[in-house]
């Protein structure tokens, strides 16, 4: 069947369109790539492959007359905006909404700056700009086929929405109904693409002219990094991508991005809270994602030390360094504190009470009557009312909405001038006990690492996590994962001083974010150079969609994941089993339905057939010295490898 | 898969338990109990050893509680931890399971494995 387009003629439309027009308006590089793009002989008009078009084909009615575009598509000006918003690199499964700009990308933009990433899956691709954001700090695009490709992404995109993480996604899609083929792309189509995402999307826009998709674009990325960073989402429309730039139209212009300066905190309600946290005998401060950038981690440091306050590090990204003296993992604080300080806390409620998970539900509140409690984040400045990440919630008597990172510095100095003078040496003897405690607490750690099964087959988590620190601790190192499943051992045994060294989890806690979160952060990495990616990848997480391992491979990105494979859904177990005990009934079938037993998964035969250099399955703590070694020489060599641990549960 | 499972308030049971520690342990076998302990799923939590981790304590070298108060704890705890009625462990399984744990060897003093000795004090 011949594509015809109703209403417009257009081939017409086509022929009639040149590119003189918006190279006036366009930066002077890209309208010099644009003009030499339309220097070129035209191309032949590529029929989209339908089941109606090989019907066609079958029975020799083929039109036989293909169009011509007779200028540069629109999808080539589009490319000039990606262009000129410096993104590196567009994630992407390839899709038939999205051909226009893929082929604009690949050679009118040479497939650099940015380059297309190819990914077998769109859920990853997006899950990839989301690690690659939180090493990188600055967005990534995805692209994602109209529909199908989107719902797809949909469960990436709300883990970078729970996690603050900034995600320029694009969409393809034909709104037309008139120029649409039947069939399939037809199918593909949605009157609005937006919604699917929107409830978890910071912004979207369907533009309808390369105007409107500049002035789009920029707004978006411009929304995506202001506090709190989130995902947006830019239709390109078909018609705009392939149909050539209007001749005579005004001049095409990309309107300058300019960033909007984090909003810090009102003075008056900072220097209340520095007030009470001057005033305090016990000051906790708690960390969620504080530091947006490195400077977050200095700024948090100052004020720990200008009180000798403990942090509690939730991890949701690199906070603080975890030798600094005051630095803490877990709650065992809370019920001392009067003054608790939270700074850009997903779930006070959550740090504060105590629900058990038992049938009876027994909620408590952990902190002791007077307590005070200040909330410092952007998390009261947005919010959506359908889905539930904004947690329980929790009365404060100070909150602040505001970006913490950019408040610190303000309420730092505020808290020197609150201090009396006779207060400071009993913040000064806080702090050498917290030195002597600190020191006293590391050696705990090592004995109970020590009596975390060290001998064990299957291999525990901090025989795992020491042999790791053991062959990283002097190299470039950056962990692009989250390592609560291992029971924070890594947080426990390493030190973890940078802030590119450690990203935090993916947000939402929805499974397969840990493989593509880690290939994205691992692009990050190389671009910054020399880094040694390490990915303590949970198995059930990894078979959501390993064809990420193959983007790494194929895109040269060296990283070393090794498999903690408990072999289950492990968490799955423990909740089948409560299940079966409230109940009182067989409490031996929990593993029916959780386990990935009967075959194992032979995960280094998988990454092998991946492009990996694949080693083991490791049973035995005493080989995992030397498969490690191994392994990471072949990562130096430029060899993304898995090695295959069999682990503990926890 | 999406929720944590936190069991932080064992610890605190084990130490209000601690009053019926007088009693002697019946005698179990730890082979058998071995067994019971990967069947009825208390590795899960606490480990193939018992070693603990982020979703249960440590209740193994050394078993914190004696007999009659890890009894009880298993028999009656309500907190995250759900509570293993006889019905679901006989006693008898549960007596290995405690001989069990109470045979896994003493875990090696850190300051004799390089790999953790030399991370004190850096």
């Amino acid at each position: 069947m011949a594509r015809k387009d109703k209403g417009v003629d257009r081939r017409k439309f086509m022929a009639g369109a040149a590119i003189t027009g918006a190279a006036t308006a366009i930066p002077a590089g890209m309208a010099a790539r644009a003009q030499t793009a339309a220097q070129q002989p035209t191309a032949a008009f590529v029929r989209r492959p339908s089941t109606a078009a090989a019907e066609a084909e079958m029975a020799g009615q083929v039109d036989p007359s293909p169009g011509t575009l007779g200028g540069p598509p629109g999808s080539d000006f589009m490319v000039d905006v990606l262009k000129s918003l410096d993104f590196d690199y567009v994630f992407s499964n390839p899709a038939s909404s999205c051909r226009g700009i893929h082929e604009s990308l690949v050679n009118y933009g040479g497939n650099k700056k940015p380059e297309f990433i190819t990914c077998m899956h769109e859920e990853s691709a997006v899950a990839m700009t989301h690690g690659y954001y939180k090493v990188a700090g600055k967005p990534a695009a995805a692209l994602c086929h109209g529909t199908v490709g989107l719902q797809h992404a949909a469960m990436a995109a709300y883990n970078a929405w729970c996690d603050r993480a900034a995600s320029f996604i694009m969409v393809g899609n034909r709104a037309d109904a008139a120029t649409r083929e039947p069939g399939v792309p037809t199918i593909h189509a949605v009157q609005d693409p937006g919604s699917l995402i929107r409830d978890f999307t910071k912004w979207d826009d369907n533009p309808q002219s390369l105007q409107h998709f500049a002035e789009s674009a920029v707004r978006a990325y411009k929304i995506a990094m202001t506090p709190p960073h989130e995902p947006v989402l830019m239709v390109v429309e078909e018609k705009l991508q392939e149909n050539p730039i209007e001749k005579g139209a005004k001049p095409l212009v990309i309107p300058k991005l300019n960033m909007v300066a984090p909003p810090a905190g009102d003075p008056n309600a900072v220097r209340a809270a520095a007030q009470l946290l001057a005033m305090a005998d016990n000051p906790v401060i708690v960390a969620d994602r504080v530091a947006r950038t490195p400077a977050g981690i200095k700024h948090l440091i100052e004020l720990a030390e200008a009180l000798n306050a403990p942090v509690i590090d939730q991890l949701g990204r690199m906070n603080m360094p975890n030798r600094h003296p005051l630095y803490q993992l877990g709650g065992a604080l809370i019920p001392q504190a009067d003054v608790i300080l939270g700074l850009e806390l997903t779930d006070f409620w959550g740090t504060v009470n105590k629900m058990d998970d038992s049938f009876a539900g027994e909620q408590r509140l952990r902190i002791k009557p007077g307590t005070k409690l200040i909330s410092i984040g952007v998390g009261d400045l947005y919010i959506r009312a359908n889905y539930q990440d904004f947690e329980r919630y929790q009365p404060v008597d100070i909150s602040i909405g505001a970006d913490a990172e950019a408040t610190l510095p303000m309420l730092t100095e505020y808290v020197r001038q609150a201090i009396p003078a006779d207060r400071r040496a009993m913040i000064a003897a806080r702090g050498e006990k917290a030195k002597k405690s600190f020191a006293a607490a590391r050696e705990r750690v090592m004995a109970a690492a020590a009596q975390n099964a060290w001998d064990a087959s299957p291999v525990s988590s901090a025989r795992l996590s020491a042999e790791l620190w053991n062959q990283i601790s002097n190299e470039n190192w950056a962990l692009v994962s989250r390592d609560s499943s291992l029971s924070n051992w890594p947080h426990r045994l390493w030190e973890v001083r940078e802030h590119h060294q450690f990203i935090g989890g993916p947000g939402g806690a929805g499974i397969g974010y840990g493989l593509p979160a880690a290939v994205g952060a691992s692009f990050a990495h190389k671009q910054a150079g020399g880094r040694l990616c390490v990915n303590i990848q949970n198995d059930g997480d990894s078979m959501s969609a390993p064809g990420a391992l193959w983007t790494a491979a194929h895109h040269r990105v060296p990283m070393l994941t090794v498999m903690w494979n408990n072999r289950a859904y492990h968490q799955e177990i423990m909740h089948v089993q409560r299940m079966a005990n409230w109940r009182q009934r067989d409490v031996s079938t929990a593993h029916i339905g959780t386990t990935i037993w009967d075959p194992y998964v032979n995960y280094a035969k998988v990454a092998e057939g991946l492009g990996h250099v694949g080693i083991g399955p490791i049973t035995d703590p005493k080989e995992l010295g030397a498969a490690l070694k191994r392994g990471i020489e072949a990562v130096k060599m430029g060899e993304p490898t898995l090695i295959d641990v069999v682990c503990q549960p926890r | 898969m999406r929720r944590v499972i936190f069991v932080a308030a064992a610890a605190v049971t084990f130490g209000a338990a601690s009053a019926f520690a007088a009693a002697p342990a019946p005698q179990g076998d730890a082979t058998k109990g071995k067994a019971n302990f990967e069947r009825v799923g208390c590795w899960e939590c606490h480990g193939h050893q018992g070693q603990g981790g982020n979703a249960g304590v440590r209740i193994a070298d050394p078993v914190p509680l004696a007999w009659p108060a890890f009894l009880a704890w298993v028999r009656t705890t309500s907190g995250d931890m759900p509570p293993f009625t006889e019905k679901v462990l006989p006693n008898q399984d549960l007596v290995d399971i405690f001989a069990y744990l109470q045979s896994v060897p003493k875990a090696p003093d850190y300051r004799t494995i390089p790999l953790l000795a030399l991370q004190v004090g850096r």
